[in-house]
């Protein structure tokens, strides 16, 4: 579902409305979309945000703490992180490639291969944790063979890390494969004619004018990396200190009805997420500025 | 109907868009609001229509202050740079747009709002373009069609700002053309804003020459043509060659050449600036020290009938750099050549007081 | 995906691809083709019992009615928030443009148990709606302010980059030929921005349909009321009944693919309609 996080460069654009007479509400109109839609603001998204905090702390700090650096909690820290180390570089990688050969080639079936690698996106995620069981569990197709060898996937560490890749495939490469359509060729050619190789055409041309779109992308799929849950869920096993990532950890401590420890847990998350949008804004505003300036060059 | 313009100030932070403007429309002129960009008149424009809001100031519509009504109610037509077509509809539905939004008591039925649009598509020779969508346009046909819908509400005054600023040089003669013709048929006031003399000369009553948020000229095209008021309006009307130079007796003094120059009323001594235009110039090969400018040709392009011959200044002009039209013919009986010196002599100058504009002379 | 027999100038066209179509072939394709297969091993018969149990039935009641319903609710709601932040200066807008995308970056767990605990009968908003006798919290009223939160930001995003983009001399335009504020909203603006709507309405529902994490804290999870269709392959799943699992899936995958053409359709409009010219 990207169609909707493709990001784009904003500023601020109410001056313009504001200050002309045939693009101005009456006072009585702007106040009532400004206050219904401020209230629809703070009552789904501001309050659930600080309910995470007031709820976690609720106990205390010492609480707190306790239920953050007990093993099991640690334990989910940690394979939350190697499940993000792992898919976020593989698919970055995908995203890379799958950009410059959709930008910068024509080729049949390219409308189709794009909307392929939407799919993902679209797909329940606990369609997304089924699969891999169906495929790796102990009545699926490659089941009995892995029992022989004796590899564990479904249950075990390597099925969160599949499904995992699979939620977050599309991240990336959505956020490339726009951006280099619209810068074209142009450039690439100019430095092939130059003499540049083609690692050196990348990394000297491509990648300083797709870097924050790049950014923006890795942003992305690491919070959902750290947090996906439908998906991972299905393939975990729920094993406490060994498959457990930290919102499984948050679902079974809730569960446990242990609150403040699971919105201990949760906070991390919540953290997690206010991190990734304070980085996706200023990117947003980089990218905002060296667009600008590079139009500005474009005019002198 | 009648505009009337009174003190018009207007502010954007700091830059000054109109300064005081104060100005009259009478009834059924076509009048240009001609200036470089920047210098206010679209501003001056847009505050007609109700579009924009002067910080001080009024204007009045059959001398009627209308500073307090709306856009919607003040009755002028607006076409746009732009068009600002609506995408989404056909040609007709656009026409028609005016008409449909009136309060259900005033407005016409189905078929009179047929009727109307097709008698406008008529009008702008485009009724058979009813049922395509601007995308499918020429630029040309857009703007005939901006045109059509503007009219369809019956506007007291029309309003066009750069309309032909968007098409090609072709395109926009004939429609200029087919403008001042539409304009002799309607007789509606309206008032076009364009940075081009030419277009001006052609299409416009009057013209109203704006600098830096200042009205500095006023009158027919050909008058402030012929006797423009200020060096700016000089400037601005065309190519000009200028001599920065001090009043000696009867002639002008450019460092060590001199321009002699037929009756003027400055004093002895008084610093001014000498213009001409291209086609005042002549060039002479071997003129006396001391009468004409010194010049030294640097290219020559003579494809028609006329050409034009660039010269760099020598002695008291070095550094600048001049442009003379004269016929082909004569620049073959002169036998002029690339790098030759020659003396440049005006069959026409105006004069003008160098004045201090921000501290510096000009 | 045969490439066309041109002269490449840029390397690596057979290297990025064939690498893009291996990898989407291992991780996606394969994976979902697998239950397609595992279907094929119900008959038809058993196939159509599964998922068309009056329990299965209830749920996709429940999903498709409530994702419908979230959906319009963010139409509505997400259209005046990005109006606002297009068009309107107060304080703290940066603020609230930046927290739109909260639930993009927020893992769903998360959301689903902070919004249990607001809408619970002591939680901050549940206090106040339990008087009234309106329960929230395990309901599945519960489940659609899950849905609402999840789905918000889609129609916000897809909204405002055409507001911004937005020529204020269309609006004047209509206002000099006499339209009223209302009449330009309805006649000019709402046509150019109902593509990018239906886009973000379609995206909202689609995300809905399949949400999990969020919605089962909150729900209650009672079969035949407040059951939601991916909570169902799980129970499933856990009764190690995969056929049946997978038989359900199919049918989420189906309405996935054809949700997901559908949108592929809306934004090839919205770039249509919004574009300068074709």
């Amino acid at each position: 579902m990207a169609g909707a996080s493709a990001f784009h460069l904003g500023g601020d654009h109410a001056h313009r409305f504001e200050s002309r007479a045939a693009t101005r509400e009456t006072p009585l109109v702007k106040w009532l979309i400004l206050g219904l839609s401020l209230t629809f603001f703070v009552i789904f998204l501001l309050m659930p945000l600080i309910a995470v905090f007031v709820e976690a702390f609720r106990k205390g700090w010492e609480t707190y703490i306790t239920a953050l650096v007990e093993p099991d909690a640690l334990s989910a820290i940690r394979l939350t992180l190697l499940a993000a180390v792992i898919s976020v570089p593989l698919n970055l990688v995908f995203g890379v490639c799958a950009a410059w050969a959709i930008a910068k080639f024509e080729f049949r079936g390219k409308q189709f291969l794009i909307t392929l690698i939407d799919l993902p996106f679209s797909v329940s995620p606990v369609i997304a944790g089924l699969v891999f069981v169906l495929l790796f569990g102990a009545q699926g197709w490659f089941g009995s063979w892995l029992s022989d060898k004796d590899i564990r996937i479904i249950f075990a560490v390597p099925g969160i890390v599949l499904a995992t890749v699979f939620v977050t495939f599309p991240f990336i490469a959505r956020e490339l494969i726009p951006l280099m359509q619209a810068q074209g060729r142009e450039e690439e050619e100019a430095a092939v004619v130059l003499g540049a190789r083609g690692l050196q055409t990348f990394w000297y041309v491509t990648l300083p004018n797709i870097k924050w779109g790049l950014m923006y992308g890795v942003i992305l799929c690491n919070a959902r990396a750290m947090g996906e849950f439908g998906a991972v869920s299905v393939v975990s096993g729920h094993i406490r200190g060994q498959t457990n990532t930290l919102p499984l950890h948050v679902e079974i401590l809730y569960n446990e009805y242990q609150f403040a420890a699971a919105f201990a847990a949760a906070s991390v998350l919540a953290v997690l997420a206010l991190v990734t949008l304070v980085i996706k804004t200023w990117v947003e505003n980089r990218a905002a500025q060296s667009h600008k300036d590079a139009n500005r060059d474009d005019a002198s | 109907m009648s505009i009337q313009v009174k003190d018009i100030h207007k502010q954007f932070g700091s830059f000054v868009a109109l300064d005081k403007v104060s100005l009259e429309f009478p009834t059924g002129e076509l009048v240009a609001l001609l200036g470089p960009s920047g210098c206010g008149k679209t501003t001056l424009l847009r505050i007609i229509a109700g579009l924009e809001s002067a910080d001080s100031g009024q204007v009045l519509l059959d001398g009627e202050d209308a500073s307090g009504t709306h856009v919607r109610e003040r009755q002028v037509g607006f076409v746009f740079q732009h068009y600002a077509l609506f995408r989404h509809m056909t040609v007709f539905d656009n026409v028609a747009f005016g008409m449909r939004m009136k309060p259900r008591s005033q407005r016409p039925s189905d078929k009179q709002i047929r009727t109307k649009v097709h008698d406008l598509l008529k009008l702008v020779q485009l009724d058979w373009l009813a049922d395509r969508f601007p995308a499918q346009l020429s630029g040309g046909q857009r703007q005939r069609i901006a045109l059509a819908r503007a009219l369809a509400v019956e506007p007291r005054v029309m309003l066009l700002d750069e309309p032909f600023g968007a098409l090609d040089a072709k395109v926009r003669k004939e429609l200029r053309r087919w403008l001042r013709n539409l304009h002799d048929e309607l007789h509606i006031t309206s008032i076009f804003v364009t940075h081009d003399q030419e277009e001006a000369l052609e299409v416009a009553d009057r013209e109203v020459q704006m600098d830096h948020g200042k009205v500095e000229q006023i009158g027919t095209p050909e008058e402030v043509y012929r006797h423009p008021a200020t060096p700016f309006v000089y400037s601005f009307l065309g190519s000009v060659n200028l001599f920065h130079g001090r009043i000696e007796g009867e002639t002008v003094q450019v460092g060590e050449d001199v321009l002699s120059h037929m009756p003027h009323d400055f004093d002895h001594g008084a610093e001014v600036v000498a213009f001409a235009r291209p086609h005042e110039l002549d060039i002479v090969i071997d003129g006396e020290a001391g009468n004409g400018v010194a010049a030294r040709i640097s290219r020559i392009l003579a494809f028609g009938v006329t050409a034009r011959v660039e010269l760099d200044g020598l002695n008291g002009a070095t550094g600048q750099h001049f442009e003379v039209e004269i016929t082909r013919a004569r620049v073959l009986e002169l036998g002029l050549a690339q790098g030759q010196a020659v003396r440049l002599m005006p069959s026409r100058l105006k004069l003008f007081e160098r004045e201090v504009v921000g501290g510096v002379l000009q | 995906m045969a490439a066309a027999k041109t002269f490449r100038v840029l390397p690596g066209f057979n290297i990025t691809l064939g690498f893009t179509l291996a990898y989407l072939s291992l991780i996606v394709l394969i994976p979902l083709s697998a239950v397609f297969l595992k279907t094929t091993e119900l008959g038809l018969d058993q196939f159509w019992n599964v998922v068309s149990a009056p329990r299965v039935v209830a749920t996709y009641k429940l999903s498709f009615g409530l994702s419908l319903l979230a959906a319009a609710i963010n139409t509505v709601f997400g259209l005046m928030l990005a109006w606002a932040l297009v068009r309107y200066s107060f304080p703290g807008k940066r603020l609230v443009d930046a927290l739109v995308d909260l639930p993009f970056a927020l893992p769903t767990a998360v959301a689903g148990i902070a919004l249990t605990a607001l809408y619970a009968k002591n939680g901050w908003i549940g206090q106040y709606l339990d008087p009234l006798g309106i329960q929230v919290a395990f309901k599945p009223l519960g489940i659609l302010v899950a849905l609402v939160f999840i789905g918000l930001p889609f129609v916000v995003r897809t909204v405002q980059p055409i507001l911004e983009d937005l020529d204020t001399e269309l609006e004047e335009a209509a206002t000099s030929l006499g339209a009223r504020r209302w009449q330009i909203f309805r006649h000019v603006i709402l046509p150019i921005l109902l593509p990018a709507l239906l886009t973000g309405f379609a995206l909202a529902f689609a995300r809905a349909v399949g949400e999990y994490g969020s919605v089962i804290f909150i729900a209650g999870n009672i079969p035949m009321v407040s059951e939601i269709t991916p909570l169902m392959i799980i129970t499933k799943l856990e009764q190690y009944d995969y056929a049946g699992a997978t038989a359900i899936a199919t049918v989420m995958l189906m309405l996935s693919f054809t949700l997901l053409l559908v949108i592929n359709g809306l934004q090839a409009w919205t770039s249509k309609r919004t574009g300068r010219d074709r």
